[in-house]
C-alpha cells in the first residue's frame, strides 16, 4: 500500500512540471513582461521608464530563462522562470501586482470558501440521492417520466438564473437572507444559508441524473433480480443492495473533488460578496493581476491532482476487487 | 456584395460539412437505423425542429451583406455599412431604438420626463414611445385590443402558410394521403404549426411594440435576444471542430499503439484537465488582449476585433475541453483493438493506418456523436458565465452573457426592470432544452446498451 502510494506521488511530479510549463508559457513567453506592463499602465502612452520601473517593482525585470550578466548558479537563479515558477512547488506565491502577500490572502480566504463549499456539497449529495432513490423506486411510472423531465429542465437552466432569481425572490421580497455579504464567525450563519440553497437547487438537475444513471446500472444487474425473486421488498432491495453497491462510484466521485472545493466557487462567491477564493481569482482576473491568476492556476490543478490520488488511494480501499498493480 | 467574417467562414465549412455527412449517412443501413429511431421520436422531432429553427436564423446572421447606408432623404450614401440578412429582416426593430428603458408593450418611457405639450406647457410625465404604441392615438383604451387584433392575424397567417407546406408535402408525397405521411413527418409538420404562429405573431407585433421591452440605452431587447443566437450556436460549433480533431486523433492513437504513444498522451490529457477550465480560459484572454492592446493595426473595425475574440474563444474552449471525449475513445479504442475483426485484419496484413480508418474510427464515431451533442448545451451555458467574469466574447457583441452581464443590477431597480434578464434566460433555456432533449434522444438511439 505504501509503495503503491509513493509510486502514484512520483507520477504526480511530471504533471506538475508539466502545469508550470504551461503557466510560465501563457504569462510570460505568449507576451512579454513588457506587453503586460503597457497594458496595467495605460496602452500607448507610457514612457519605456516607466514600464521598467513596474517590472523592477514586481521581480520582473530579469531575463527568462538564462541570465547572462550573472555567474555560475545564479545564471539559472537569476531569471524570471527560476524566480516566479520554480518557487510555486515550494508554495512560495510571491507578491501579488498590487503588492500584497498572496499565501497569506489565500490562507484567510479559504475559510470563508470552504464554509459555503462543505455544507453545499454534503446537502447537494443528501438531497440528489434521495430523488434519485425516488426516481428508481417509481420506475416506469409517470412520475417517473415527469422527473426525469424536470431534471433535463433543471439542467438547462443557467446557473446565474438561479442566483439572480434567488437573491431577488429570497433575498429581496421575502427579505428571508441578507441578500449578499459575509460576517466572521457564527455571524456568518445567515450569510450563508442562501448561497448554500442555491448551489443545491442549481445542481439538482445533472446530479439527480448523474446517481439515478448510477442506480439505474446497478439495478439492472442479477443480483438485484436474485433478491427480489427471493421475496425480498423493493425497498429493501433499494437500500441494502443497489443504494450500498452504487456507494463505491458515489464515494469516489466525491472524492475527486474534495480537495477543490478550497478553491471556491467562482460565480456564487462574486454574486454574494463573499471574501472567498473564488471572488478573490474573479478579483484578480478583472484588475489582471497576473500573479494571483498564475498562483490559483498552479493550486488549483495541485488540488486537482491531488484529488485524482485520493480517488485512486480510496478506490484500492473500498473495493478488493482493484489489485494494486 | 457579400462580406464575411472568419466565423462565418467557418460556420458555412460546417453547414457544407454536416450536409456532406448527412448525404453520406443516407445511403448506411447501419447508421439509417438509429437515426429512425430518433426522428420516430415525439421528443426528439419536437427538439429538432426547434433546433432548426434556431439553426436558421443564426445562418441568416451569419450571412453578411455590405451595402450603401440609405440615407433619411432617401439618397444612398458614399460610405457602406455591413448588415447581415437576419438585421435586414429585423430593421423596424433595430431601428426603431427609444431614449431608455421601457417595459415590453409600453406606449410609455420608464422614466418621467419634462415634456413640452401642445400649449407650450411644461409637465411632468411619462413621454410617448418613438415606436411602441406610437400608431394609437388613445393608448390607454386601444393598446389591449390592438395587440389581440394584431396577434389573431399573425395566428391566422401562420396557419395559412403552414397549410400551404401541408399541402405542398402532400402533393409531392407518394400517395398524397395524410394518413401514410410517418410518424415523424406529422410531429415535424405539428411542431412547425408551432413554430410558424409564433413567428407571424412576433412579425405582425414587432412593427408596433416593443414585444420584450428595451434595454438602458434604449435598444430592443427581442432584437439582442435574436442576434445572440448566433453566438451561441458559433461557440457550441466551432469548439466542436477545434476539440473533435485533437480528441479524436490523439484517442485513436493512445489505444491502438499504447506503449509510450499511450503514456505520452496520457500524460498531456492529465496535465491539461488538472488546470481549472476557467482560469487556463482566463489566462488565455488576459493574454490575448495584451495582444490586441499591443497590435491594433491588425484589426481594423470593431466587428473584426469582437469576430477575433470569438474564435480565440472558441479556440481555447476547444482546446479545455477534448481531454474527456480523448479519454472515453481511447478507453473504447483499447477494447476494439481486441476484437476479432481487427485481429482478422492485422492477420491479414493490413496497415495499422488503415485498420485504424476502416475498422476502429467508425465503431467510435457514435460516441463522437453523443459528446458533441451533450457538450453543446454545456458550452451555450459556459458563456453566459465567461461573459459574466468578461472572458467572454467581446462586451460590443450580442451575446446572452453579455446581456445578463450588462443588466445584473436591473434587478435592484424601482420599479424592476425584468425583462432583458428575462429575456436572456429564456432564449438560453429553449436553446439548450432542445439540445439536452435532443441529446438523450440521441444518445438512447445509439447507445448501444439501452437495446437490450
Amino acid at each position: 500500500m505504501i509503495n503503491y502510494i509513493i509510486r502514484r506521488l512520483l507520477y504526480v511530479l511530471p504533471v506538475l512540471i508539466g502545469v508550470n510549463i504551461l503557466t510560465f508559457v501563457l504569462f510570460f513567453v505568449v507576451n512579454t513582461p513588457d506587453d503586460m506592463a503597457r497594458m496595467q499602465l495605460g496602452d500607448k502612452y507610457v514612457s519605456q521608464s516607466a514600464v521598467d520601473n513596474w517590472k523592477q517593482q514586481r521581480g520582473y525585470d530579469l531575463p527568462l530563462l538564462w541570465n547572462e550578466q550573472a555567474k555560475g548558479l545564479q545564471q539559472v537563479q537569476q531569471t524570471i522562470f527560476f524566480k516566479k515558477s520554480i518557487g510555486l512547488f515550494v508554495f512560495d506565491l510571491g507578491i501579488s501586482d498590487n503588492g500584497r502577500d498572496i499565501v497569506a490572502d489565500i490562507s484567510q480566504r479559504m475559510w470563508p470558501s470552504l464554509a459555503i463549499a462543505i455544507p453545499s456539497l454534503i446537502l447537494g449529495v443528501l438531497v440528489n440521492i434521495t430523488f434519485a432513490l425516488l426516481l428508481i423506486f417509481y420506475r416506469g411510472s409517470y412520475l417517473e417520466f415527469v422527473g426525469v423531465f424536470t431534471c433535463v429542465a433543471l439542467m438547462s437552466i443557467s446557473g446565474l438564473f438561479y442566483i439572480i432569481a434567488g437573491q431577488y425572490f429570497v433575498g429581496k421580497l421575502l427579505a428571508l437572507t441578507p441578500i449578499s455579504g459575509y460576517a466572521p464567525g457564527m455571524d456568518a450563519f445567515k450569510f450563508i444559508v442562501l448561497p448554500v440553497f442555491i448551489g443545491v437547487i442549481g445542481g439538482l438537475g445533472s446530479g439527480v441524473r448523474w446517481y439515478r444513471s448510477l442506480f439505474l446500472e446497478e439495478a439492472s444487474k442479477d443480483y438485484v433480480r436474485t433478491a427480489k425473486a427471493k421475496g425480498l421488498s423493493e425497498l429493501q432491495v433499494l437500500f441494502k443492495h443497489v443504494l450500498k453497491n452504487a456507494l463505491i462510484p458515489i464515494l469516489t466521485g466525491i472524492v475527486v473533488i474534495l480537495p477543490l472545493l478550497f478553491m471556491g466557487s467562482l460565480i456564487t462567491e462574486s454574486f454574494f460578496g463573499i471574501p472567498g477564493l473564488g471572488s478573490y481569482t474573479i478579483d484578480a482576473i478583472a484588475s489582471q493581476d497576473f500573479a494571483i491568476v498564475r498562483s490559483m492556476v498552479f493550486l488549483g490543478s495541485f488540488l486537482y491532482i491531488i484529488g485524482l490520488l485520493l480517488t485512486d488511494i480510496s478506490y484500492t480501499l473500498v473495493d478488493p476487487r482493484v489489485r494494486l498493480n | 456584395m457579400l462580406s464575411l467574417l472568419w466565423t462565418d467562414y467557418l460556420v458555412f465549412a460546417l453547414l457544407i460539412g454536416v450536409v456532406l455527412l448527412v448525404l453520406n449517412t443516407r445511403n448506411k443501413a447501419h447508421l439509417r437505423r438509429p437515426w429512425q429511431t430518433v426522428f420516430d421520436n415525439t421528443v426528439g422531432m419536437v427538439s429538432l425542429s426547434v433546433l432548426l429553427m434556431f439553426l436558421l436564423l443564426g445562418l441568416l446572421d451569419s450571412t453578411r451583406l455590405e451595402r450603401p447606408i440609405l440615407l433619411d432623404s432617401g439618397q444612398t450614401s458614399k460610405q457602406t455599412e455591413v448588415l447581415s440578412v437576419l438585421d435586414m429582416i429585423l430593421s423596424p426593430i433595430r431601428i426603431g431604438y427609444e431614449k431608455t428603458y421601457s417595459a415590453p408593450f409600453a406606449h410609455t418611457a420608464y422614466a418621467k420626463e419634462i415634456v413640452l405639450d401642445n400649449t407650450g406647457q411644461k409637465q411632468w410625465l411619462y413621454p410617448r414611445l418613438r415606436l411602441g404604441g406610437a400608431h394609437l392615438s388613445n393608448p390607454n383604451k386601444d393598446k389591449a385590443g390592438d395587440i389581440a387584433q394584431k396577434s389573431l392575424k399573425g395566428l391566422g397567417q401562420g396557419v395559412l402558410v403552414w397549410l400551404a407546406l401541408v399541402s405542398l408535402v402532400l402533393f409531392f408525397s407518394k400517395d398524397c394521403s395524410y394518413r401514410a405521411l410517418s410518424k415523424g413527418k406529422k410531429t415535424l409538420l405539428f411542431s412547425l404549426l408551432g413554430i410558424f404562429c409564433i413567428m407571424a405573431v412576433l412579425a405582425n407585433l414587432a412593427p408596433y411594440y416593443h414585444i420584450l421591452g428595451t434595454d438602458k440605452v434604449g435598444e430592443d431587447v427581442l432584437y439582442q435576444a435574436v442576434k445572440s443566437i448566433r453566438t451561441g450556436l458559433v461557440i457550441g460549433a466551432l469548439t466542436s471542430i477545434v476539440m473533435l480533431p485533437i480528441a479524436i486523433s490523439l484517442g485513436l492513437l493512445a489505444g491502438f499503439f499504447r506503449g509510450w504513444v499511450d503514456d505520452l498522451i496520457q500524460y498531456i490529457y492529465t496535465t491539461l484537465s488538472s488546470v481549472p477550465g476557467v482560469l487556463l480560459i482566463a489566462a488565455a484572454i488576459l493574454m490575448a488582449q495584451v495582444y490586441m492592446t499591443n497590435n491594433p493595426e491588425l484589426f481594423t473595425t470593431v466587428d473584426d476585433r469582437a469576430d477575433m475574440r470569438l474564435l480565440l474563444l472558441c479556440l481555447i474552449l476547444g482546446m479545455t475541453s477534448w481531454t474527456g471525449l480523448c479519454r472515453l475513445l481511447r478507453a473504447e479504442t483499447l477494447k476494439i483493438r481486441e476484437m476479432d475483426y481487427v485481429l482478422a485484419a492485422q492477420a491479414l496484413g493490413v496497415s495499422r493506418l488503415k485498420i485504424l480508418k476502416r475498422h476502429v474510427l467508425p465503431n467510435v464515431m457514435h460516441l463522437v456523436m453523443i459528446t458533441v451533442v451533450l457538450d453543446f448545451s454545456g458550452l451555450v451555458l459556459a458563456e453566459a458565465v465567461l461573459s459574466y467574469i468578461n472572458i467572454g466574447v467581446d462586451p460590443s457583441s450580442y451575446s446572452w452573457g453579455n446581456m445578463i452581464n450588462s443588466s445584473r443590477l436591473e434587478m435592484a431597480r424601482d420599479p424592476v426592470v425584468w425583462w432583458s434578464l428575462s429575456a436572456a434566460f429564456i432564449f438560453m433555456f429553449s436553446l439548450v432544452l432542445a439540445v439536452n432533449l435532443f441529446a438523450d434522444v440521441v444518445r438512447d438511439a445509439f447507445d448501444p446498451r439501452s437495446h437490450n
